[in-house]
Order: C-alpha cells, then sequence, then structure tokens
C-alpha cells in the first residue's frame, strides 16, 4: 500500500505546506488592497487617479481568487479550523469578507453611468476594503500565536467564550500590530507595484515620497510583533500524546530548532528591505521585484512556525486543550491524498498566471491608453 | 438533542443562507451562459474579420463584465458561509465537502480571473487568437466552477463514496470518483448549465428584441438574435431533457421531496402526473400536520409511473408511505429509520465511553462496526432520524415544494416554444413586423430568472429538514452563536445586496440604451 510511503502524517504536513504558500501569495497580492488605500491621497489629479485604479484594478480578481482559494483549500485540509475559526470568530470573518464584496464590483461599477450611488461611494468602498482586508487578515493571522477564545465538545461544536465572535482579537496589542504591519506592508507593495506598472513620472516621484512613512509604519509594528512573539509563551502540542501546554520561548525555540524557516524568514525579510532600499535611495522601478518574494518568503516562515515543530496553530487561550494542530484538525488520509493529487495542478496554474499577467504588464499604463475608449475601470 | 434548538437562531442561520444564495443565483446562470454566447460571437468575428461581429461581441461583453462583477461579489459569502454559519455542518462532512470547494477554486476559479482580465484589458495588447482563447476559457472556467459547486450540492442531497470514523465523529471520504460522478451531482450539473444557457438565450433574445423595437442597431440585434435563438433552443431541450434526467433520480434518493413535489399524499400504481393543481388541507394528518390534497387538478394518466420506472403499473409512494412504512412495497417507516439511526448513534456515544475508560477490545470493535457495509447501510444511513423527534418533521413545505416545481416545468416549456417562433420569424425574415413577438421576447426575460430561482427552491426546501439527506437535519448543523449576531448580519447582506442589484440594474439598463458603440 502507498499508506507506507505517503503517510498521514507526511501529508498533513504537505497541506500546511500549500495553505501557507496560498496564505503567502494571498499577502503579496494584497498590494492590491494596499493600492486602494491610497487612492483619495496619492494621485495629484484625477488621470493620475484613474491610472492608479486601472493598474492595480487589472490584478484585483486575482487576489480575491487567492482569498477564496486559501479558504476552499483550507477547508478541504484542516476542515475543523473552518469550522472552528469561521464559526466562533463570526464576526471578524464576517467584515472580512464583507469588505471583498464591496471591492468586487467597485471597480467595474465607479465609473459607468447611472450607477446609482456615485464614483464617490464605489471609491469609498475600494479604500475600506483597502484598510480593512488586510488590517483584519492580519489580526486574524496573529491569533494563531496568541489564542483565541474557544472550546469545542466531544462532537468538535466550536463554543466562543464572549459575544464579541472574534473581533475582542483586535484589543490585543500584538494582533494589531501584525494587523498594521500586514496593512503598511500592502500600502508598500502597492507603492512600488505602481512606480514599476504606471508610466507617469510625477505619479512615481509622488509614490516614492510616500514610502519612507509607510516603510516605517511597516517596520515598527512588524519588529514589535515579532519580538514579542518570539520572547512570549507559545502553544506547544506534545506529538505523541497531543497534549497542548505552554511553553516559554516556544516560537524562539521553533526558529532555531526549524534553521531552514529561519534561513527563509530572514530571506524574506532581506528582500522587502532591499527593494525599499533601492526604490528609497536607487530611484528604481524594480522594488517590487524584491518585495513581492520577500513578502512571500516573510510570511510563508510565519505559517511554518504557527504550525510545525509540535505547535498548535489555532490555539485556544481559554480553553488550552481544544486547541488545533495540524494533526488533529486535519482531514482523512484519503482526502488528503486526493487533493494532493489536484494540488499538482498548481504549478500549471502559476505558469498561465504567468504567462497572462506578461502579456498584460508588457506595456506600461498611460494617460493615452485611459482615453483610448478601450475598457477601463 | 432536538430539544436544544434555538429556532430563531436556526430560522435567521437559514433565512440568511437562502437570502445569499438567491441573490447570488441572480447573476451566476447569466455569466454561465453568456461567456460561452461571447465567445461564440468573438469567434465568429475572428473567423469572418467582420468588424461588426467585434462590436457585437464587445457589447455583450460589457454587460456580461457588469453581471460578473457581481456575480463574484455575493458568490464569495457563500463559500465562507458553510464555515461561519454551520460550523457543525463543516465538520462533520468537511472531509468529503470541502475538497470540491478546493478544487473549484484551484482549477476553475484561476482561470476565470486570469483570462477575465485578457479578455478585457488585452483586446489592443494580445493577437486576436490568444484573445479568443482567453474569452473561451472564461467560459469553461466558469461551466468548470458549476461543475464543482453542484458536486458538493449534490452530495448533500445523496451523500455517497463516504464512511463515518467515530473516533473524529465525523464523514469521511471513500471514493473520490463516486463523489463526483454521484448521479444526482451530474444530473444536477447538466440541468443547471443547460437551463443558464437557456437564461442566457432569452436574457440576448430580450434585448435584441428591444433594438428592433426601437429600431436601433438592427443588424447587430438580429445576428445576436439569431445566435441567442439557435443555443437558446437546444439549450431549453436540453433542460427538459436533463430536468426529467433530474426528477427520476430524486424519486430514487429523495422520495419525499419527490412526493412533495407532486403533492402526493398516498402513493399508487398507475400514478398520474399532474399537469396543473391546487392545493388544499386535507382531513388527514400526520401528528398535528395536516397533508395536502388537491381542490383541483389537470392529471396525466399513468404518466408519473412511467416517467419514475417506465412502467405504468409501478407504485409511486405518497409522504404518508414514506412516514408510515409500506410493507408490500418495502418502504421502512419513519418509526424504523429512528429506531435504526439511534442504533448508530447509541453506537457512537458506546465508542466515545470506550475511549474514555480506556476500554480497548470494545473501541476497536466499535470501530469495526461503524467500517462495516451492512452496519453502514442498515443503520448508520439513518444516523440523522435520531436527532428527529417526530415523523411529520421530515414533512418539508409542500405547497412550495409543488408550486415551484410546476411553475418551473411550465415556464421550460413555454420558453421552447419561443425559441421556435423567433427561429421561424428569423428564417422567414418577418421578425421586425411581428412587433407583440418582439414585446413578448422584452418581458419574457425575468421569466428564465423565476424559473431559475424556483429551480433551486424546489431542491432546497424540498429536501428539509435535511442538511446531508438522512444524516444530518439543518437544526444540528447550525452554528451555536448567538442569534442576533445573526440577525444584524441578515439584514446587512440584505441592505447591501439589494443596493448592488438596484445598482447593477441601473447600470446595466444605461449601457443597453447606449447600445454598441465601440
Amino acid at each position: 500500500m502507498t499508506t507506507m510511503i505517503i503517510s498521514h502524517l507526511f501529508l498533513q504536513n504537505y497541506w500546511w505546506v500549500i495553505v501557507s504558500l496560498l496564505a503567502s501569495l494571498l499577502v503579496f497580492l494584497m498590494f492590491v488592497q494596499g493600492g486602494q488605500s491610497l487612492i483619495f491621497t496619492l494621485p495629484g489629479n484625477d488621470m493620475q487617479k484613474t491610472m492608479l485604479i486601472n493598474a492595480i484594478g487589472r490584478k484585483w480578481d486575482l487576489t480575491f481568487t487567492t482569498l477564496v482559494t486559501f479558504g476552499g483549500a483550507f477547508f478541504a485540509s484542516f476542515p475543523l479550523f473552518y469550522a472552528t475559526s469561521f464559526g466562533g470568530a463570526y464576526w471578524v470573518w464576517i467584515a472580512i469578507l464583507f469588505s471583498f464584496i464591496l471591492q468586487a464590483v467597485a471597480y467595474e461599477f465607479r465609473s459607468k453611468p447611472n450607477n446609482v450611488f456615485g464614483q464617490k461611494t464605489f471609491d469609498l468602498f475600494l479604500f475600506l476594503n483597502g484598510a480593512l482586508g488586510p488590517l483584519l487578515i492580519g489580526t486574524a493571522v496573529a491569533t494563531f500565536f496568541t489564542g483565541s477564545q474557544f472550546s469545542l465538545d466531544s462532537m468538535r461544536s466550536v463554543k466562543w467564550a464572549n459575544s464579541w465572535y472574534g473581533l475582542e482579537a483586535v484589543l490585543d496589542v500584538r494582533n494589531l500590530a501584525l494587523g498594521l504591519a500586514v496593512f503598511f506592508l500592502a500600502r508598500i507593495n502597492g507603492l512600488l507595484y505602481i512606480i514599476n506598472t504606471i508610466d507617469d513620472e510625477d505619479l512615481k516621484q509622488r509614490s516614492v515620497s510616500r514610502l519612507l512613512l509607510n516603510s516605517i509604519f511597516f517596520l515598527v509594528p512588524f519588529l514589535f510583533f515579532v519580538i514579542s512573539i518570539l520572547l512570549s509563551q507559545g502553544f506547544a502540542a506534545d506529538p505523541a500524546t497531543g497534549n497542548i501546554s505552554m511553553e516559554k520561548y516556544k516560537y524562539l525555540h521553533n526558529l532555531i530548532q526549524m534553521p531552514l524557516v529561519l534561513v527563509i524568514f530572514l530571506a524574506g525579510v532581506a528582500g522587502v528591505l532591499y527593494g525599499l532600499f533601492i526604490a528609497l535611495f536607487k530611484k528604481s522601478n524594480y522594488g517590487v521585484w524584491f518585495t513581492s518574494p520577500g513578502t512571500v518568503l516573510a510570511v510563508f516562515a510565519v505559517f511554518m512556525l504557527a504550525g510545525f515543530n509540535g505547535t498548535s496553530f489555532y490555539p485556544s487561550a481559554s480553553d488550552l486543550q481544544s486547541s488545533l494542530t495540524i494533526r488533529n484538525a486535519s482531514s482523512s488520509e484519503f482526502t488528503l491524498k486526493t487533493m494532493m493529487f489536484v494540488s499538482f495542478l498548481v504549478p500549471f496554474v502559476l505558469a498561465y498566471i504567468w504567462y497572462a499577467w506578461k502579456s498584460i504588464n508588457n506595456k506600461k499604463i498611460t494617460s493615452e491608453e485611459m482615453n483610448s475608449g478601450e475598457h477601463k475601470y | 438533542m432536538t430539544e436544544n434548538i434555538d429556532w430563531t437562531l436556526l430560522d435567521w442561520s437559514r433565512a440568511q443562507f437562502a437570502l445569499t444564495a438567491i441573490y447570488h443565483w441572480l447573476f451566476v446562470p447569466l455569466t454561465l451562459g453568456l461567456s460561452f454566447l461571447v465567445a461564440i460571437m468573438e469567434t465568429i468575428y475572428v473567423r469572418t474579420g467582420n468588424e461588426e461581429w467585434r462590436r457585437i461581441t464587445r457589447f455583450w461583453m460589457t454587460l456580461f463584465g457588469i453581471n460578473f462583477a457581481i456575480g463574484v461579489a455575493t458568490g464569495i459569502i457563500l463559500e465562507f458561509e458553510f464555515g461561519t454559519n454551520w460550523s457543525n455542518y463543516s465538520w462533520f462532512v468537511g472531509d468529503i465537502f470541502g475538497a470540491p470547494l478546493a478544487i473549484e477554486g484551484i482549477v476553475a476559479f484561476f482561470i476565470e480571473s486570469t483570462f477575465i482580465a485578457v479578455m478585457f484589458f488585452g483586446w489592443n495588447k494580445v493577437n486576436s487568437k490568444f484573445h479568443l482563447v482567453s474569452t473561451w476559457l472564461v467560459a469553461i472556467g466558469s461551466n468548470l466552477s458549476a461543475l464543482w459547486i453542484l458536486v458538493a450540492n449534490g452530495w448533500m442531497q445523496n451523500p455517497v463514496g463516504m464512511a463515518f470514523n467515530p473516533e473524529m465523529a465525523r464523514n469521511e471520504m471513500v471514493s473520490f470518483w463516486a463523489v463526483l460522478f454521484n448521479q444526482v451531482s451530474v444530473d444536477k450539473f447538466l440541468h443547471t448549465l443547460s437551463s443558464s444557457y437557456l437564461l442566457a438565450s432569452m436574457f440576448v433574445m430580450g434585448i435584441s428584441s428591444w433594438f428592433l423595437i426601437k429600431k436601433m442597431e438592427e443588424y447587430k440585434a438580429k445576428r445576436s438574435l439569431l445566435v441567442a435563438s439557435v443555443f437558446g433552443l437546444l439549450a431549453s431541450l436540453m433542460t427538459a431533457y436533463t430536468g426529467d434526467e433530474s426528477a427520476r433520480e430524486i424519486s430514487k434518493v429523495q422520495p419525499v421531496k419527490f412526493a412533495a413535489m407532486e403533492a402526493l399524499a398516498k402513493g399508487k400504481t398507475n400514478a398520474g402526473l399532474i399537469a396543473f393543481g391546487v392545493l388544499k388541507e386535507s382531513e388527514n394528518k400526520i401528528g398535528e400536520t395536516p397533508l395536502k390534497e388537491f381542490a383541483f387538478k389537470i392529471e396525466l394518466p399513468s404518466l408519473l409511473s412511467i416517467l419514475t420506472s417506465g412502467d405504468k403499473n409501478a407504485f409511486v409512494p405518497g409522504i404518508s408511505d414514506l412516514l408510515h412504512g409500506n410493507q408490500t412495497y418495502n418502504l421502512l417507516s419513519f418509526n424504523d429509520k429512528k429506531e435504526r439511526g439511534e442504533v448508530a448513534r447509541k453506537a457512537l456515544f458506546m465508542y466515545k465511553d470506550a475511549v474514555k475508560t480506556r476500554n480497548i477490545e470494545q473501541r476497536d470493535s466499535i470501530k469495526a462496526l461503524f467500517s462495516s457495509k451492512s452496519f453502514q447501510e442498515n443503520y448508520f444511513r439513518y444516523f440523522g432520524y435520531a436527532s428527529i423527534e417526530n415523523a411529520e418533521d421530515i414533512i418539508p413545505e409542500v405547497s412550495g415544494t409543488f408550486y415551484s416545481f410546476h411553475l418551473m416545468v411550465m415556464l421550460g416549456f413555454a420558453f421552447v416554444l419561443l425559441f421556435v417562433i423567433a427561429l421561424f420569424y428569423l428564417f422567414r425574415g418577418t421578425i421586425d413586423q411581428n412587433r407583440w413577438f418582439l414585446w413578448l421576447c422584452l418581458f419574457a426575460i425575468p421569466l428564465p430568472y423565476i424559473a431559475s430561482e424556483l429551480g433551486w427552491i424546489v431542491a432546497e426546501l424540498g429536501r428539509q429538514p435535511w442538511i446531508i439527506q438522512d444524516l444530518m437535519p439543518v437544526s444540528k448543523a447550525v452554528t451555536n452563536i448567538g442569534p442576533g449576531s445573526v440577525i444584524a448580519t441578515f439584514f446587512i447582506f440584505a441592505f447591501l445586496f439589494t443596493g448592488l442589484l438596484i445598482a447593477e440594474i441601473s447600470i446595466m439598463v444605461k449601457q443597453i440604451k447606449t447600445g454598441p458603440k465601440h
């Protein structure tokens, strides 16, 4: 039997890697949200605003699809997380989804005549999604390290310990710090993407001038989150019994005990910093080429820290033994294996996305194109 | 178990799902159908090089884009709602149900979202062949996404390819192919697609008729009409055929739903097919619930027996046979099923006790029991009945199911006729002289929408109280949160979606009035 070769254990790890990869791609693709959060302040005139919205808007669907696929893949591979987190932290997820609903119509409707609510309203929708999406997703991911307020009964039915249903997460300063870090990272990537794809010198200057402040606003909460997590207690899962206990410096131990993750994390951070450096000080248009893989690597490493090395990836702070690990929350071996075959399509998917992306982005966005009468947002 | 149901929570959770699903479904069928119509039109453009066809294609593509955006917006909530509002369900069957949702994302949504950007923004950036391929890929991607979500829905109606694992307290997939090729899912997929093509064809036909009425863009309107009426006629015939297949399958796997669709209180041989009927309450009751009978009906004799089993002497069970049981036809009663379900539930409790007391022998023997085929087929398959108190609780809302079904079927036949007439006039070249028909086509645009929503009402209302047929009632599936939160989100979505719908229709009407200007 293949069971001997591909064990349940292996498949659980494999799927944690896939889910983490989707999450990392999602955070990088949230440059779309980052760009949306800049539409009221960055452009100097209407044409710049139109170009900005069209530059990022052509990718909105990709970010959105990545979010949906992330949800689907998490459901398929770790259904107990899906049931527990979505059912329990109800208001956080509803707020995230709400903002993405606003986004999905805003691009297509904003400049169409007779759109009832007016362009300003749809632009506000874009801004709301741009601000709330990254902030709340970052906050939700931080609870992977800080814990949530739930318990599970013998039928694995979730009960949330308070009636805030997840919104209480923003009261923990560490959660908020990661939320802010993701928000400003999205803005950084948004600015660098604009610099890279729009052919407008003034808009480029404006973007570069915003970069430094956004970088500082990213780095401060990011470092605060990382340091506070590495120095705090973590949720350790005994590999033999599945018993959960608090362990001092758990995430620091994870980082030391998984040197590959440390390398990935440092490479990611270095990529982001280098991208920022060349954009800020070398006037390069190609900063995004370094910050995007940097973002993917750093987020990937964060997920590795949360789930691997005998760690609970979705811990309960109110009922420790209800905490979810990649062992107790996963799908069956059969399902994970079936899904593994499906996941072999992912490189193919990435390849055609790359090809289509290149074919659309091979020309920079110009004001002439915006005036040409072609389809635009 | 049933004693703890919070009905306020359950009703609002169901209402929210119904609301979001109904809104989402206002946009999906047009996306499914129009994407193919646009692809066909662009193919004609690329083959002929005729600029008129390019303008026709771009006009319909603009309408497609407006509709697509709001379809995406209303769709995201549905995927996550399984988790937010039906979390017990998500765990109980997530091992099976999650997979199609993930595959939908990986296989279908990425094709759609990647190539839609090429389709809209690539006209002057890629060559015409690549553009055409992209348009086709958008159509294929959107239709593939329908496949996977319908596989998931079909599985809820007819759970196959899985086994219960007492250790995890959930069902686990044992055969992916059984889930994928579930007959209910296959029928559902084909019926949904063909009816969506029908809807999109009526949409194109209605709007093209309006152009002819206004004597605008007549060349483009007639060409659009031709494509739509050919595509629509084929689709409407396919819809009728697949609908018939679906109903036959339902009669086998969801006999109570089938009896409700036909309002058949008492089973019979030589059962007639109701062409038209009006229901009233009958004197016969099950528990406190009165059954329905006909105040008036037009019936085609024996046809129901023939359609379900190919034999006019075949017995079609009614609701009372399915609740009280019928020995002649080997039908278990509700009480029999409840007893069997309770055996399965008790076995699960004993398993949990054995785990707690570390009684390894008992634990292993019960685990073996759950994996035995005869226990699965004779006991576990009625697991959900253990959570249901009274026989009448498994009767769906008969009037709603019956009228929805019959109105849908009537509309379905009317559409065939409309497409035939359209083709007749088109080939005789007299379509613009028959203004009554053009007006009819225009005002018929909402009808396929109504028929399509009614189809879903039959499918979902008719299977109540089950979220998974015979295994889990909705009351056991709902997330245990404060009803106030669900009421709040219900109204948030109701206002938001209604507002967006108004904007969508307003934009659409404006774009249509502007016409194909490119």
